[in-house]
């Protein structure tokens, strides 16, 4: 499943005639087709992507500068508002949604030449850490069809390992990056929050949410993120990108001097033994390349679950509360009253997943349960945070696994929404906290891929890319 | 395993939330409700003393732009296609209250 060159390489071939833009577009389409089976794309945006080649072919042929992506196909999640196809975010009440804007970050990318050929299955409102809530269909692992992709980005992690399209992007708010790049071998980059704009992407939890890039490489990641980021005037919420962008991230020579933290909390009887033992190679290996490696707790990791199933409902009852068929989304058509027409509106286009955090959320927010609860919940985010800021004195980076198992059956959790919400363990941290995480791959355990999580400061992204494409590079 | 949430506290929870659910959804609800409210209140415990709340993690405040009008690019036409009934451009609304 490396059918394509680094996105570097390929933007080299487009601009100097070696290969077209619209032979990119073929070869996007070859693996699209081929692989429809895995149920990865809601759309896919053919006649589109082929009259933007033709632009950028002609363009190219006069000589233009095209763009740091010229050419180079890439898949979004569907919950990314772009003005080709329909929006759904993987919901019914989205359904027909046509966007009348367009994502910042879709933009950005478009402005430097590169072509969307299709939206991504995602669980419904980014909702769920497999696809199963997905409103339409259910992506299977490109290893193992019996099994889940992950998610909410499922679709964008597949779509990435199958070839169909040599980066697609994704959003996390607990770790819908991370969880689908584990079990689909790919690499996935949650920034810092703020760091890209989520103008035009549909929100689920305000205060946690991030996109990001699914690559085959560090090196694209980073070239990606370096595209998207950086303040747009839409997000009120945006942090500055680094000084030096995110691009030329081969500086280290060793890990020498290097303190990495291996997240004891993580490493428990929760985790799968097979994963665990290939993280601690993992470990060794960093060991080896010069780093020191300390175990590190942290108190409060523990409670990070729970905090996030109460501030993530919370405010998904919050942002979920504008659709009400009224001026966009589903709308029933034999309401009687005005109040009949919400009840009736919402009722049929949420599904299951998406009814359960609304009603959670107001139960957490509700007078009489708002301080035992949210207000709890907060506090002990900020306990959270102070904690990832101490061990961040002694240590450059905390590290461990991405989930506590490898990739599970189709319908094995979906009946439990507890045991569903149970695989974000280790990934909703670094979403309550804002610091900067990213799934690499590792290898393989019984044919099943696994990642392999590194955390780093709020705003070292830059840092986070270096050690990553280190270990990407030595650990082969 | 008894339920932490009683079926009036649903039914009053979907009111709220502008949601009508089936005979189904209300067990349904009720048990996967009950269960994982179960699961957040471990937090009970925790011992937060008089800690700010974190409502954020940028630390940004009040963030202005410059009183200026900027064309964000939308359009009326885009915005109003997916209004499912208008007279023109208004959006037309099914009555406040019903006869009755």
């Amino acid at each position: 499943m490396h059918n394509w060159p680094s996105i570097d390489v390929l933007v080299k071939q487009v601009k100097t005639a070696k290969v077209t833009a619209k032979d990119l577009v073929d070869k996007a389409f070859e693996f699209i087709e081929k692989n429809r089976h895995y149920n990865v794309l809601i759309s896919e945006l053919k006649d589109e992507a082929y009259k933007r080649a033709a632009e950028i072919d002609d363009r190219i042929k006069k000589g233009e500068d095209v763009g740091r992506l010229a050419g180079v196909p890439f898949i979004a999640k569907d919950n990314f508002l772009t003005l080709d196809g329909f929006t759904t975010a993987g919901s019914n009440m989205l359904r027909n949604f046509k966007a009348p804007y367009q994502s910042t970050a879709v933009t950005k990318l478009l402005s430097e030449g590169a072509i969307l050929v299709g939206k991504a299955n995602l669980d419904a409102f980014a909702h769920g850490a497999s696809t199963e809530n997905s409103d339409f269909m259910v992506t299977k692992n490109p290893f193992d069809e019996s099994r889940v992709a992950g998610g909410s980005s499922g679709g964008s992690a597949a779509a990435v390992a199958l070839d169909m399209a040599p980066f697609a992007l994704g959003s996390d708010t607990g770790g819908s990056i991370r969880t689908p790049a584990s079990f689909c071998n790919v690499v996935g980059l949650k920034p810092s929050y703020g760091l890209i704009s989520r103008s035009g992407v549909v929100a689920m939890a305000s205060s946690l949410d991030v996109i990001g890039p699914l690559t085959k490489s560090v090196d694209d990641a980073a070239l990606v993120l370096d595209v998207m980021s950086g303040p747009d005037g839409l997000d009120s919420t945006m942090i500055e990108k680094d000084a030096e962008g995110y691009r030329n991230i081969d500086s280290l020579k060793s890990l020498d001097g290097i303190r990495i933290g291996v997240v004891k909390d993580f490493m428990n009887e929760g985790l799968d033994e097979k994963v665990k033992s290939r993280i601690q190679d993992v470990i060794a290996s960093l060991k080896r390349f010069g780093a020191e490696i300390v175990d590190v707790s942290i108190p409060s990791i523990e409670l990070s679950l729970p905090v996030y199933y109460i501030v993530c409902p919370a405010e998904v009852s919050s942002n979920l509360s504008r659709y009400d068929g009224i001026r966009y989304g589903h709308h029933n058509d034999k309401a009687v009253d005005l109040e009949d027409f919400y009840l009736k509106s919402r009722s049929e286009g949420f599904g299951a997943e998406a009814k359960r955090r609304i009603m959670i959320g107001t139960y957490v927010l509700s007078s009489g349960y708002y301080d035992a609860y949210y207000k709890k919940a907060q506090q002990v985010r900020t306990k959270l945070i102070n904690e990832f800021n101490r061990s961040f004195e002694s240590v450059d980076f905390l590290v461990g696994p991405v989930t506590p198992g490898l990739p599970f059956k189709i319908g094995e959790k979906s009946d439990d929404p507890l045991q569903m919400y149970l695989s974000d363990v280790m990934t909703v941290a670094a979403n309550l906290t804002g610091i900067p995480a990213i799934s690499l791959p590792v290898g393989m355990v019984n044919d099943l891929p696994v990642g392999f999580q590194i955390m780093a400061p709020f705003k070292s992204d830059r840092k986070l890319l270096e050690l990553s494409k280190y270990i990407e590079s030595n650990m082969k | 395993m008894a339920n932490t949430l009683s079926r009036d506290e649903i039914l009053k929870l979907a009111k709220l939330s502008k949601l009508i659910l089936s005979e189904k959804e209300i067990d349904e609800m009720q048990k996967e409700l009950s269960s994982i409210i179960e699961f957040v209140s471990k937090l009970s415990d925790a011992d937060v003393g008089d800690l700010e709340v974190s409502d954020q993690v940028t630390g940004l405040k009040t963030v202005l732009r410059d009183d200026k009008s900027i064309n964000y690019g939308y359009n009326l036409d885009g915005l109003m296609s997916n209004v499912p009934k208008r007279e023109g451009d208004y959006i037309k609304v099914p009555k406040m209250l019903s006869e009755s």
